[in-house]
């Protein structure tokens, strides 16, 4: 089997254009609120205000701010989610309002709903699995059938607004949120008018905290402004974050013939590869990833205007990101930012929100810097350090998953923007 | 069977603690002949309701049984042994 899951096609498929988003970031909840915060370079990294880690390895976060779902969900929803699954329901219900496509009268077959995972509902799973072995089988509520799984979301999305079309779950790590967005495109290729997908992550709870620590890359760091520094001589691994972006995914034409009240841009291009096993001599494949989403969209590197990069802030990690940007595009030529440097690493979440701060970006003529890096010589690649002002067409996206995952992912604008 | 002497209200509590509240459904009206349908609960809501009385009262709701009681009256009648 080929690594390289190539999306290329002899004939020009129907464009995916994206028309809302919704964002729920540790620097800000809704799309405004975080974006304003991101050029600015507002951080949302702070000590775990969800439960007490001071005694654990690891004690930052990016937690969402201001989220009281009692506020924002109907009653019925609140005992049967978890706190992840709360936030993607908000965020889903942004994208749909902010595309004017809340309620439609359109056959609910014609619309889907594609969502990437890392962990599923792991809080709620804790309660009730702590529940089931400290009080018994029979204490195990019935919510936890599906409240923990990793197509929660999906599930519930696809419920709550009647989306009877094409449903499915991505679970591939950090690369989750493009991929599952690829995915989302592939449906809307194959007919279905309209996708919801994206990706809303996170596990900041207590199993959920030992199960991050223990792979060995989260940050022991205590101050908020130097525990995540990608890219950096000093980098020492990242902070978990929760949160990410739910977009709404359109046939182009679909959404002209509607009347969709803005298109951000069109999801040009995508590939995704897998890295050989470690001991079989062969080189990682991210290369060929980015190679492949920019052959896809149909643009040559110099027509890509930023990459928004995976960031890692593991020094092995990143060097390979650096040397796969520099071998693509020539060295310290493409600006490259990381603002999850402000929010912190939300798992299949990040993808999706790198997606939607590269079409804010096209909208506004603005590249959010990375924040609290000092470059360093060693990486052959031009790090964004303050927020740039200029014309941004083109925007490529990196996404690594744990185990090997590389999925890249170029969106562009549309002559409508 | 023991007899449990379980009330409208202990259901009323049950139900909005672990199930939730639909959106205009009033649970201090007159609903112990609604049916779980027009309140605003599925069939999933019930399971997890039939393992909360059966967890705090220590009473086996049988699956079979549960479908059938489909009002809060019906319920409190199975659950009390009538």
């Amino acid at each position: 089997m080929s690594e390289l899951a190539s999306e290329s096609s002899n004939t020009a498929p129907a464009r995916t254009v994206v028309t809302g988003i919704g964002v729920a970031a540790p620097n800000g909840l809704g799309t405004a609120a975080y974006w304003e915060r991101t050029c600015a370079g507002v951080s949302g990294i702070r000590p775990v205000a969800h439960f007490d880690a001071t005694r654990y390895s690891s004690t930052l976060a990016g937690e969402v701010p201001d989220f009281d779902p009692a506020d924002r969900l109907p009653d019925r929803l609140l005992p049967q989610t978890d706190h992840m699954t709360r936030l993607a329901l908000v965020a889903a219900e942004q994208a749909l309002a902010d595309a004017d496509a809340g309620s439609s009268d359109d056959d609910p077959f014609g619309r889907g709903v594609v969502t990437a995972s890392s962990a599923g509902g792991f809080e709620f799973g804790h309660r009730e699995l702590e529940r089931f072995f400290g009080q018994g089988t029979q204490f195990m509520g019935a919510y936890m059938s599906f409240a923990w799984f990793y197509a929660v979301n999906t599930g519930q999305i696809s419920i709550r607004h009647g989306l009877k079309g094409p449903g499915g779950v991505v679970v591939t790590d950090h690369a989750g949120g493009l991929d599952a967005i690829a995915h989302a495109r592939r449906q809307v290729r194959k007919g279905t008018r309209l996708v919801v997908s994206g990706a809303v992550d996170g596990s900041i709870c207590p199993w959920g905290w030992v199960a991050q620590c223990s792979n060995g890359r989260v940050s022991t760091g205590s101050d908020p402004a130097a525990a995540y520094l990608p890219f950096d001589s000093r980098a020492s691994g990242y902070v978990p974050a929760e949160g990410g972006a739910i977009l709404i995914l359109e046939d182009a034409d679909a959404a002209a013939e509607r009347g969709a009240p803005q298109v951000y841009g069109e999801i040009a291009g995508y590939t995704a590869t897998f890295d050989p096993p470690p001991g079989s001599g062969r080189g990682p494949t991210l290369r060929r990833a980015i190679d492949g989403a920019l052959a896809d969209a149909g643009l040559t590197p110099a027509e890509i205007d930023v990459v928004f990069a995976d960031a890692a802030a593991v020094p092995e990690l990143d060097l390979a990101e650096a040397e796969a940007i520099a071998a693509v595009f020539g060295e310290r030529t493409v600006p490259v930012t990381a603002p999850k440097t402000m929010l912190g690493r939300m798992y299949a979440g990040a993808g999706a929100l790198d997606v939607a701060a590269a079409l804010l970006a096209i909208r506004d003529g603005v590249i959010p810097p990375t924040v609290n890096v000092r470059r360093d010589g060693r990486y052959p690649i031009d790090v964004i350090t303050a927020p740039r002002h200029t014309p941004v067409r083109a925007a490529l996206v990196i996404a690594r998953g744990h185990g090997g995952f590389n999925s890249a992912l170029v969106v562009r604008a549309t002559t409508a923007n | 069977m023991s007899q449990h002497n379980l009330g409208l209200a202990d259901l009323r509590r049950l139900l909005t603690e672990s199930a939730g509240v639909s959106q205009g459904v009033d649970m201090d009206g007159d609903i112990a002949d609604a049916s779980f349908d027009d309140l605003g609960y599925d069939s999933i809501a019930l399971m997890e309701i039939a393992a909360r009385i059966t967890s705090t009262y220590g009473v086996p709701i049988e699956d079979d049984a549960l479908a059938e009681a489909t009002t809060p009256r019906l319920l409190l009648e199975l659950v009390n042994g009538h």
